[in-house]
């Protein structure tokens, strides 16, 4: 058997005549949190939908460890997902919605309960088996759709933009309890977001699609650090993607001004350059690319500003220690480190 | 359920089919007895015998679909060939030899000496389903409807029996108009449609009556204006008048539900009629001579505007709740004085509401058949005049067709008109913000108007339904003498103890039928349309669009139509239902259903479709899905389709007209039997009773399905009326 939990090979799903997700061929490794991730519409959630079964492709072939599942329907897969709206059953108890999966797979009513009851407490859940799914806080629904998910044992778990019903505080701590849960587990699970934050924070693995199709697949750092081109660099946090030139291993031009910065290995000449807002700082004077403060903003922890260069405008996140400017100040940008993207123009690389 | 399983279900099914008697068994079970010969003999006997030797293809066919049922995979193929065929070979020989042997003439050199052939039976109707079975199977083996035979076979089940019992008659009438006796008479069918007898405009130049079609689209569109402007009368009150008054108004909306529709026409014959109270006073006091103005249109009209009009009430009520009060309020800010505002903003919004109130009332009209029966007179509309043409004289089922088709188009019209408006226009007035502004009041003028019709239309509702409670206890309310009496009562509903209970009373048999009548069609209604609902709603296959047009296309046709359109279809071989109570009943959940269907897809509009997905992701099949989740949560709306269908099975009066019997009569037949004999009094007891028995099932079951809300609401958090996963 193959370290690939699940195997996509040129799977194709249209809804009419739109592509949701467009010749994809991937594999992603068993016991990995991945998760897909981009902008709406981008087939993120079609994808999932597709290793469930609740929709079946028009072309291509779906491996789930190593069973060939792609005609076969969501119940007769080993898979289990959390949905968005979390999907409890209204009109059954927590302990009820727990054990359904298991009594409809044929399993005796008390032997159903008893698994519920001890998965519910390894969620923490104990005592709150005779509550209607509405007497329960949003988080403690979260927590019942992922035991419910759990109890059967899945090859595969699916979770559905968990979090985008929870208020900001408990995000930050469901997405670490999911992480827990997954790695004590040892779970394959696949997880769709937008949010690229939560995916750069829970991934072992982020595959980034748009338009159907997977725009780069890799460690957060990996994305982070190197996107393939300007449309996931400034979706993995923002960017400012400007046109210049690589003039050598350190330095670049940018509107004619040379500048001394840490680069990414990239052959000489023209390039599209992404640079990150907080690798970006201001200076009153000295070296740099001149530019003039277009508008300054305070946000406690950081400064935002936005800087006039012949470049183009840049968008600076400056930490609270570093020197204040107001707008219409006169400055000089320099730049900790700059990203030259492959394949260049973003003419090209957007479809 | 995997395509192999239910083909072999579907193969006991037709096996079993085989044991039973081919034939419908004329006299009930006691033939029996001849089994299996006679008239109870078995298909393997008939053919063995030679008696009907050219059903042979069908055991080959089964014998196909056996080998394909039992094999290790379900070829596809084969069951297809085997279920299509066996049920296209059974329909088409029971068309081409029918009573009188050979209906087909040009199948004379191959079956020229074929004997009478009588209608299927229980043996025919077994072999059917097995091949709706292997059908089903076969579809589903191709990968059809996801590969699960189970919806396969209820769509393809549920759509034969929308063929069969909806669009079949409908061809009927069509083949019935274009014949004359015996003969292929196009030029028939011209004559009928253009005849004077629809078209006619004598009246306007002489005393004659005018035509037929005139007189239906006349009544029809004062019935739906007059009604229309009631019901925003009352809703303009209830809503902006600042009264306290709406409770009241929306009791009142629920008389026309249990109100058997010709009920009302009786109360304002004892009003009104010749020897009427009404009459009688304004007689004795003012030296008013009697007259019969009350039979024609006057009375009709009255009739069915009293029927109509709480009903315009009810959408134009929520209409103009919906009306967010902000957008007056803007007006008025923008210096809009009251009837300003109330001519460019509010009346504007109520447009698409007020259309929908007056199609209402004018399909409603069209399709009315009790009101026109009782009080029209010398003024036929189409409905009537359709019945008279199968009931009448002059028995000319060519012609009845011919109207038929006339009244269809006229109701088709009025719904594509509709669609055709309302296809431009969309007002979205809930916009799922909290409004908290308040409404605009009414310009007095306006709302002085609207007391001024309202309140004596309640006090002549009052009026009329008070008949209705006092008629069936007083000697002889059509004459005036008010004197107390159970005599009615006791005629109708005596009850004799000699040697256990005899039921003497005149009324037991129509009423015993129609409750039994009810209550078997409306578990079935309700149980057809939700699954239809559910399959519609909820499941991705090809046809759906087509299955749901044929559901609901039954609700668009007027009752006559479907009444003559039944006596003609099933009157004879292969399917003969008439006479029987099955038609009748068969009838009522084929008419009613798209009421179901349509709380259905509301229901599960409600209903979050993860709830099914996540359901189908913990590995259950559909059918448990459906049996655990879905209908469990669906229960408001199937106890709301069971009283619908119940009531409604109760007081519909224009299609089973036509197919009640000596044996199996009905409670609102029986009752317009009564009003045409003259027996005023014993009607309106008997409609009384028939009213108290809807009220307790309507009000109960109301009550059922509140406590169950509140019971669930009592056990914690209010549960929002939407249900969404898990909130």
């Amino acid at each position: 058997m193959t370290a690939n939990a699940i195997i996509f090979d040129k799977v194709t799903k249209s809804f009419g005549t739109v592509h949701a997700v467009d010749e994809v061929s991937l594999a992603f490794p068993r016991g990995a949190l991945v998760t897909l991730l981009g902008p709406s519409g981008c087939g993120k959630t079609t994808t999932l939908r597709l290793i469930a079964g609740l929709e079946l492709p028009n072309a291509g072939s779906i491996m789930i460890e190593g069973r060939d599942v792609t005609r076969l329907a969501a119940a007769e897969r080993r898979i289990a997902m959390v949905f968005q709206s979390y999907a409890l059953f209204p009109h059954m108890n927590v302990l009820e919605n727990v054990a359904y999966g298991l009594v409809v797979q044929g399993a005796r009513k008390a032997a159903a309960e008893a698994d519920a009851l001890a998965m519910l407490k390894t969620l923490g859940l104990e005592g709150l088996g005779q509550r209607l799914p509405s007497e329960l806080s949003g988080g403690q629904q979260q927590r019942v759709a992922v035991a419910r998910a759990l109890v059967l044992r899945p090859q595969v778990l699916l979770f559905d933009e968990p979090l985008s019903n929870l208020d900001a505080r408990l995000r930050r701590q469901v997405r670490e309890d999911i992480r827990d849960l997954q790695k004590r587990l040892g779970l394959t699970v696949v997880y769709v977001t937008h949010d690229q934050q939560e995916a750069l924070a829970v991934s072992d693995l982020v595959c980034v699609m748009r338009a159907g199709k997977i725009a780069q697949m890799g460690t957060p750092r990996e994305l982070y650090d190197e996107p393939a081109d300007a449309f996931i660099a400034d979706f993995m946090g923002e960017a400012n993607v400007l046109e210049g030139e690589v003039l050598g291993p350190q330095y670049i031009s940018l509107a004619g001004v040379a500048l001394e910065t840490r680069l990414r290995p990239h052959p000489p000449g023209a390039a599209l350059l992404a640079i990150r807002p907080e690798a970006v700082s201001l200076h009153g004077e000295g070296a740099g690319l001149p530019g003039t403060i277009k508008r300054a903003a305070f946000l406690g922890q950081t400064h935002e500003y936005e800087v006039v260069t012949p470049a183009g405008q840049i968008f600076v996140v400056a930490p609270a220690g570093a020197a204040v400017f107001l707008t219409g100040d006169d400055v000089r940008c320099r730049f900790d480190r700059v990203i030259p993207l492959r394949g260049a123009p973003m003419a090209q690389t957007t479809r | 359920m995997g395509a192999l399983k239910l083909a072999r279900l579907a193969l006991l099914c037709a096996a079993l089919g085989l044991l039973l008697p081919w034939h419908g068994l004329e006299d009930g079970f006691k033939e029996f007895r001849a089994w299996p010969h006679g008239n109870a003999a078995p298909l393997p006997v008939l053919i063995g015998t030679g008696a009907r030797w050219w059903l042979w293809p069908l055991p080959c066919l089964l014998l196909i679909g056996a080998a394909a049922a039992l094999g290790k995979r379900a070829h596809a193929a084969l069951l297809l060939l085997a279920g299509g065929g066996i049920i296209a070979w059974v329909f088409l020989m029971g068309e081409a030899i029918g009573l009188r042997g050979l209906e087909w003439d040009w199948l004379g050199p191959w079956l020229a000496e074929a004997p009478p052939q009588p209608s299927l039976g229980w043996g025919a109707l077994l072999l059917l389903i097995g091949a709706t079975g292997f059908l089903a199977a076969g579809l589903a083996a191709r990968g059809g409807f996801r590969g699960d035979a189970f919806i396969a076979f209820l769509v393809t089940g549920s759509g034969f029996l929308l063929l069969l019992f909806v669009f079949a008659p409908l061809t009927t009438i069509l083949v019935a108009a274009v014949y004359e006796g015996s003969a292929f008479a196009p030029s028939a069918l011209m004559a009928r449609l253009s005849a004077p007898e629809a078209w006619s405009l004598a009246c306007l130049s002489t005393h004659q009556g005018c035509g037929v079609v005139w007189n239906t689209l006349l009544l029809a569109t004062l019935t739906a204006t007059i009604s229309t402007a009631i019901g925003l009368f009352f809703a303009l009150l209830a809503v902006r008048g600042g009264m306290r008054a709406a409770p009241l108004f929306r009791a009142m909306t629920l008389l026309p539900l249990i109100t058997p529709p010709f009920v009302v026409a009786m109360a304002l014959i004892v009003l009104f009629g010749r020897t009427g109270i009404v009459t009688t006073l304004l007689w004795e006091w003012f030296d008013i001579p009697r007259s019969r103005w009350i039979y024609g249109l006057p009375g009709v009209l009255l009739a069915q505007v009293l029927a109509q009009a709480p009903i315009a009430f009810l959408l134009l009520d929520g209409a103009l709740r919906a009306i967010s009060p902000s957008l007056e309020e803007a007006s008025a800010t923008m210096g809009a004085r009251r009837f300003t505002v109330f001519r460019t903003v509010t009346w504007p919004l109520l447009r698409p509401a007020l259309a929908a109130a007056f199609l209402l009332g004018f399909v409603e009209s069209l399709a009315d058949f009790g009101n026109p029966l009782v009080l029209g007179g010398d003024f036929d509309v189409l409905s009537t005049r359709i019945f008279f043409a199968i009931a009448g004289a002059r028995h000319d089922p060519g012609r009845a067709a011919a109207l038929a088709l006339l009244l269809l188009l006229l109701t088709f019209g009025a719904f594509a008109l509709q669609a055709l408006w309302l296809g431009k226009r969309r007002y979205t007035t809930v916009t799922g913000k909290g409004d908290s502004g308040l409404p605009a009041p009414l310009p007095k003028g306006l709302k002085f108007t609207a007391a001024a019709i309202v309140w004596p239309w309640i006090v002549f509702t009052a009026v009329v339904y008070g008949i209705i409670l006092v008629g069936g206890f007083v000697h002889d309310i059509g004459r005036g003498d008010m004197s107390f009496t159970w005599r009615h009562l006791i005629t109708a509903f005596e009850v004799e103890w000699q040697d256990g209970m005899a039921l003497r009373g005149s009324a037991w048999d129509s009423l015993l039928t129609t409750l039994e009548v009810a209550a078997i069609s409306a578990p079935l209604t309700a149980g057809l349309g939700i699954l239809l609902a559910w399959l519609i709603a909820r499941q991705e296959f090809r046809g759906r669009r087509l299955l749901e047009f044929m559901t609901m296309l039954s609700f668009a046709i007027p009752g006559t139509v479907v009444g003559v359109s039944y006596i003609m279809a099933f009157n004879v071989p292969p399917v003969e239902l008439t006479g029987t109570a099955l038609i009748l009943i068969l009838c009522f959940v084929f008419r009613n259903l798209p009421v179901g269907v349509r709380g259905g897809i509301a229901a599960l509009a409600q209903i979050d479709r993860s709830l099914d997905e996540a359901s189908a992701t913990m590995g259950a099949s559909a059918v448990q899905t459906l049996r655990r989740v879905v209908l469990p949560l669906m229960r408001p709306a199937i106890i709301t389709a069971l009283a619908f269908s119940f009531v409604h099975a109760m007081t519909a009066v224009s299609a089973v007209i036509f197919l009640v019997s000596a044996r199996h009569n009905l409670a609102t037949v029986y009752i317009v039997g009564r009003v045409e004999a003259g027996e005023m009094a014993l009607a309106i007891a008997y409609s009384t009773v028939l009213i108290v028995i809807m009220l307790v099932v309507v009000l109960g079951i109301e009550k059922f399905v509140g406590r169950a809300e509140m019971a669930r609401r009592a056990a914690g958090a209010p549960a929002p009326a939407p249900i969404r996963a898990g909130a």
